[in-house]
């Protein structure tokens, strides 16, 4: 049987190959065309031939892009020094050089990111672990509560969370962003799913030891879910650098903007200058893709993680 | 967990599990509670009163008349049509294609398969901003590579204005949203093929079944969870579905939806009475659909 089969499997598993690879092929296309269409010269992106690799390679639209808007490259303000001056806005202490505008994006970006990873490792790691391995009262309640809430979209709660943010006076301030991203609670399930793992023997012969519930945490929990901190991080890292509606809706001024804020920005005023578009999207896409090659495995870890049932 | 999971626990053990489970807990809470509970409660609250941007105008309490008028909104539903053609065209599709491009790559090696795995992961790190721009480009009436590519082959004559056009525009937004939900169910798929139990698909082959059989029979069956959760996300993945349409579209062309919609009203409509307190109606509508709809889920995958 087996000798009549193997020749027709052969030959199916020869034309999914293909079809697959024709796939893969059609996926990549949008980021070739990005990549190719930011250096591809205007009578390129012009042209009603189709240009399949740019006939020159240029810098123009990248140079293009840097000099549409300026910004001071950084700010450092005195908190809450707006209620003492006239103009109602913080005081400025320290300005960096005025630079393309886009630096300060990246700049932002980055600030956002890494702020809101390292703030969801921390909160989400004590939180799973209490979650899976504590029997305090309540705990099935607010499980249930988490869940629920993983599935509600963020524009649901749009307008009241403004209105918080406003009445915290973090409008048009990073943090705006980065609260609401460390208080969505999928790293809390994540962390709960890596942390049910851990035997509980161990915990308890740490505590026969005499170790302090933190000891026990920072010397035994922590160290055994150190997988799924780094899958957490990675996923934390590339949404926040991705989550554009909340970025849209709690960032209006252009030095406070981030990357993908503000190529939207330009992609909504220039509407027709696709290669200034195009080297947009590469300099907002190519540092998060750099970065998700490199944690590739810590990240389909964590997706995979979190659907195993808890 | 390990002891103590079915008998009581003292007295004071317990008040000593309360103590330390809700200070682990705490600083969680803080931004959980602060930043998505209390805005749910408030969204319900505000969906029952006249509220506005402008804090100037008074605000009363109206019942359930925002609700009212929803149902008679025929905007919003279109919307609520549009999205329900989003989900229900994008979640199988979904699930189906990512199944399938699963169990074609589980049968390859260790770097062809991250390999794939990665390629179709990328549209999802790319992000939506980047993606929405090329797409923008693709789709173009006069520099598009769609329109030049069918022109050149003759397959149309004058160019097509994919996006302004109502009967190609919400598809076309359908299909940039596939490109960007198989990445993650993908990756699920692979690693719950390789936790179908084997014995099983061994037993089964020797008792001669084929393996379109074994597929269905065995691991289909066994990955029903692991369908389960795709379902959901994409679900969840599919309402959310909200920059491809306000940087592609901004709702026109027939591809409004109800995500769009929400923020149009309450921030755009700005002139109009009541619009906070109107588009707060619309975020309970869909949250209790979603709601729905997950529930729907559930039951389906526990019944099979």
């Amino acid at each position: 049987m087996n000798k009549i089969t193997s020749p027709r499997t052969k030959a199916y598993r020869f034309i999914c190959t293909i079809i697959l690879i024709l796939l893969a092929l059609m996926f990549l296309f949008p980021l070739y065309w990005i990549v190719t269409g930011a250096f591809k010269p205007g009578a390129d992106i012009w042209s009603v031939k189709p240009v399949w690799w740019p006939s020159e390679w240029t810098m123009q639209n990248f140079e293009n892009l840097l000099n549409k808007r300026s910004s001071p490259l950084f700010e450092i303000t005195i908190p809450f020094s707006r209620y003492f001056t006239e103009s109602g806005k913080n005081i400025v202490l320290f300005q960096g050089p005025t630079a393309p505008a886009a630096y300060r994006w990246l700049i932002n970006t980055v600030f956002m990111a890494v702020a809101a990873m390292i703030l969801t490792c921390i909160t989400a790691t004590f939180a799973g672990y209490a979650l899976a391995k504590k029997r305090f009262r309540g705990r099935g309640i607010l499980f249930g509560l988490i869940v629920c809430a993983m599935a509600l979209p963020k524009q649901v709660i749009l307008i009241p969370l403004l209105k918080e943010i406003s009445f915290l006076e973090l409008y048009d301030n990073i943090w705006a962003v980065i609260f609401p991203t460390v208080g969505w609670p999928f790293g809390v399930f994540l962390m709960k799913q890596f942390s049910e793992s851990i035997p509980g023997e161990i915990l308890e012969s740490s505590r026969i030891d005499g170790a302090s519930e933190l000891k026990t945490f920072t010397t035994i929990v922590v160290p055994m879910v150190k997988p799924g901190i780094g899958a957490l991080a990675i996923f934390t890292f590339i949404n926040s650098w991705n989550d554009y509606f909340l970025q849209l809706l709690m960032l209006t001024s252009n030095a406070n903007f981030t990357l993908p804020l503000g190529i939207a920005t330009l992609q909504g005023e220039t509407s027709v200058d696709m290669g200034l578009l195009m080297a947009g999207a590469a300099l907002s896409a190519l540092p998060i893709i750099i970065v998700f090659l490199i944690f590739q495995k810590y990240f389909t870890k964590g997706i995979t993680m979190g659907a195993v049932k808890g | 967990m390990a002891n103590g999971a079915n008998h009581k626990l003292s007295r004071t053990l317990q008040r000593r599990e309360d103590a330390t489970g809700y200070l682990f807990m705490l600083p969680s809470l803080i931004f959980f509670v602060g930043f998505v509970i209390i805005p749910m409660f408030i969204c319900i609250f505000m969906s029952l009163t006249n509220a506005n941007m402008h804090a100037s105008k008074e605000v009363s309490f109206i019942g359930l008349q925002n609700f009212v008028k929803l149902a008679k909104d025929k905007e919003f539903l279109a919307a609520l049509k549009n999205t329900f053609i989003i989900v229900l065209v994008s979640v199988p599709v979904v699930c189906l294609f990512s199944l399938w491009v699963a169990s074609v790559i589980y049968n390859y090696n260790g770097f062809a398969l991250s390999a794939f795995r990665c390629i179709f992961y990328l549209p999802v790190v790319t992000g939506s901003v980047a993606v929405t721009a090329v797409w923008k480009w693709m789709y173009d009436n006069y520099s598009g590579i769609f329109n030049i590519v069918l022109k050149e082959t003759g397959i149309i004559e004058k160019n097509i204005n994919w996006l302004g056009n109502s009967d190609y525009a919400l598809w076309c937004i359908i299909l940039i949203l596939l490109t960007t939900s198989v990445g993650q169910p993908i990756v699920l798929y692979v690693s719950a093929l390789g936790n179908v139990d084997q014995t099983l698909v061994e037993a089964a082959k020797v008792d001669g079944a084929t393996d379109t059989q074994v597929f269905w029979r065995i691991k289909w069956a066994q990955m029903m969870p692991t369908t389960l959760y795709i379902l959901v996300i994409t679900t969840i993945n599919s309402f959310q579905c909200f920059a491809l349409i306000q940087l592609l579209t901004k709702g026109g062309a027939g591809t409004n939806t109800v995500m769009y919609y929400i923020y149009y009203t309450a921030f755009k409509l700005t002139e109009q009475t009541g619009h906070f307190g109107y588009a707060n109606a619309m975020g309970v509508v869909l949250a209790i659909f979603i709601g729905l709809l997950s529930a729907v889920q559930f039951k389906l995958a526990q019944e099979k």
